[in-house]
């Protein structure tokens, strides 16, 4: 046989390559689409106290959603504790990626294992090992802090914002540090060695030299941690619980407390369509800073 | 124009016993080599052989085991990468990607400190002379590998370098555009004056552009020489090997004459005894076979545009013998031929010394 001679393909070539991705695509159509396209439908519909779900088209959940300040602050408390995560794993996340892109080839391997071991832990686990070190007067670090007179009363934690944000900074920042790895084992260790010759000093080369080259790293970093930050639900049902409700401990509630369907399925769709604008546009904005440079 | 030694015949560069040791692997032996102003000084050798090393050592991304290196009379070794003052071209460009081809020519004279008016007239003067002018926006990814070398290049000399050293630049270049590159190089250094150290494996590329060649194996300088006099008077088997091509052929010297097989060649000054003879491709002539002479037969020739290539089967062995294409038909497949060369050409070593 002549390797070189072409085949004709059996198919014609896009025919093929439908036909191969049948199986993914209805199985995608079936569980994602087909739900989110009811979901959408179900924020439509009217709900009764004691008459169920009914089966009018109105517009009143949207309303609700959108006008009631109840809502309101659900939704500014959900993106501040997305965009605080997305800050503080961009500020730790980065420094340890370039630490980790530094190190040799054990101790590499090994403190790549400690960075994603949160995402190897139970969130409940996880949340538990919170809660031990700063739960109330009992926890820890709490308690060591007050012990050596550093703390009057115990650092607040559990049901608050800064636990939340403490939480989900810890169980993400793995996200980012593997993009903005990504991003620095690209650049050439000889650019950096330039830049010396140029004249420049070592915080210079990492202002003007690494950050830049680093940054398309930190921003897709940045946005897959926003989405999932916002779109989190058992770290902030655990140590945010009922008294701190985001987003989705919200939907959740009026799906399984009030059972007030449509309204859920009017937050979760809202918290969706807002997600998608900020990453999309995220996306957008990087395109096109970056386009000339690294595309 | 031979390069002019500072006028109070202090050396410009100086590389003293210059060492450089990884674990038991010595990289670099103590490497002396001493550089005039404006010279163009090539570091030749294969992979491995310390040329690399070298240049990392005078850059300081590497440290030196022992020796010195001195500029104008200062130790070197003791300032900082930083503050060396010299213009580097990497083999991989190193070019800063998220830098127009203007801001990566002015980063060094931001680093310097020169004020934004002159800077800008100095990146468009720099940019002008390698040949880029009006390029300064464009982005390194749009740009091709020549024109990227050349950013390099500007780059490199923007910051008036003391010394300019080129770390393999032209290797990741076409043949033809590698050509094109070495004679604007060298027309740029000789227009600059810039003290210029290139380190290379490929010796046509040495002798093109240095005004010395320095060849080096596995750590040791083996010769340092004008390229002419390295190629004709090479000081050791592995310099006649590395730069371009050599027979070896076996024969015996006798008073004053060198016999190889059924040719011989009036030698003076070859010592009695077995020998091997060393003689350059392109020094040998074809001409009519006689029975006074070292005769053989055509078995292969190869057609390279500008030359022939022969390989002549002899009594000794294969001598391979460069023709140029002067039009005129020559020998063929099968053909007997006599081999002629002037014993000015042919390098006498005793048997002794053994092969080369």
């Amino acid at each position: 046989m002549n390797p070189t001679s072409p085949r004709r393909p059996f198919l014609g070539g896009t025919a093929a390559a439908w036909l191969l991705s049948l199986p993914a695509l209805a199985i995608f159509v079936a569980v994602v689409m087909v739900p989110l396209a009811m979901t959408a439908l179900l924020s439509f519909y009217g709900w009764g106290q004691y008459k169920g779900i009914e089966p009018v088209v109105t517009l009143k959940n949207w309303r609700e959603v959108l006008t009631d300040p109840y809502f309101r602050e659900m939704f500014a408390r959900t993106f501040r504790i997305a965009a605080l995560v997305t800050l503080f794993t961009a500020l730790l996340g980065a420094p340890e990626a370039y630490i980790l892109n530094r190190m040799r080839s054990p101790w590499r391997g090994i403190f790549l294992l400690v960075i994603l071991g949160p995402l190897l832990i139970s969130v409940v686990a996880r949340t538990l090992g919170w809660a031990l070190l700063f739960g109330g007067n009992s926890g820890v670090i709490n308690k060591a802090l007050m012990n050596a007179g550093l703390l009057a009363a115990p650092l607040p934690f559990m049901f608050t914002e800064t636990g939340v944000v403490v939480a989900l900074s810890h169980v993400l920042l793995p996200f980012m540090v593997l993009a903005v790895w990504a991003a620095l084992q690209r650049i050439d260790v000889q650019v950096e060695n330039a830049a010396i010759s140029l004249g420049a000093g070592h915080l210079t080369v990492l202002r003007r030299i690494v950050l830049p080259q680093a940054m398309p790293g930190v921003l897709s970093g940045a946005i897959i941690v926003f989405a999932l930050a916002a779109s989190a639900f058992a770290t902030p049902a655990i140590i945010g619980g009922r008294r701190l409700k985001v987003a989705a401990t919200l939907a959740y509630d009026e799906f399984l407390n009030t059972l007030n369907w449509p309204l859920g399925a009017a937050v979760a769709v809202l918290l969706l369509l807002a997600l998608v604008v900020v990453t999309l546009g995220c996306n957008a904005l990087i395109e096109r800073r970056y386009a000339e440079a690294f595309r | 124009m031979a390069a002019a030694r500072a006028w109070d015949g202090m050396p410009f560069l100086e590389l003293d016993k210059l060492t450089k040791r990884f674990g038991d692997l010595l990289a670099v032996d103590a490497l002396s080599l001493v550089v005039d102003k404006g010279e163009f000084v090539t570091l030749l050798g294969p992979s491995g052989c310390g040329k690399t090393t070298t240049l990392q050592m005078i850059a300081g991304f590497a440290e030196a085991t022992s020796g010195e290196v001195r500029l104008e009379g200062h130790d070197l070794l003791a300032v900082k990468p930083a503050r060396r003052g010299l213009g580097i071209v990497f083999q991989s460009y190193a070019l800063f990607p998220h830098m127009t081809a203007g801001a990566n020519v002015a980063f060094g004279l931001e680093m310097q400190g020169v004020g934004r008016a002159e800077r800008d007239t100095r990146v468009r003067e720099a940019l002008a002379l390698v040949g880029l002018a009006g390029l300064a926006e464009r982005y390194p990814r749009r740009m091709s590998g020549g024109q990227q070398q050349r950013v390099a290049l500007a780059r490199a000399l923007v910051i008036r370098p003391r010394i300019l050293l080129l770390d393999e630049p032209l290797s990741n270049l076409d043949a033809k555009l590698r050509e094109e590159m070495q004679i604007e190089l060298r027309q740029i250094q000789r227009t600059l004056g810039t003290t210029t150290i290139l380190v290379t494996h490929d010796q046509a590329e040495a002798m093109a552009l240095s005004d010395r060649i320095v060849v080096m194996n596995r750590g040791r300088v083996e010769q340092i020489a004008t390229p002419q006099q390295a190629y004709e008077r090479p000081a050791s088997p592995f310099v006649a090997r590395f730069l371009g091509r050599m027979n070896e052929l076996e024969g015996r010297a006798n008073l004053g004459v060198v016999q190889i097989a059924t040719g011989s060649w009036a030698k003076p000054t070859a010592p009695a005894g077995e020998a091997m003879l060393v003689v350059r491709p392109e020094k040998i002539a074809l001409v009519s076979p006689a029975p006074d002479r070292l005769n053989g037969t055509v078995r292969m020739r190869v057609f390279q545009g500008n030359h022939w290539l022969y390989r002549i089967e002899t009594p000794v062995g294969v001598v391979l013998v460069i023709r140029q294409n002067s039009g005129e038909p020559g020998p063929v497949e099968g053909d007997a031929v006599g081999l002629s060369w002037s014993s000015d050409d042919m390098v006498v070593r005793p048997q002794s010394e053994g092969p080369l």
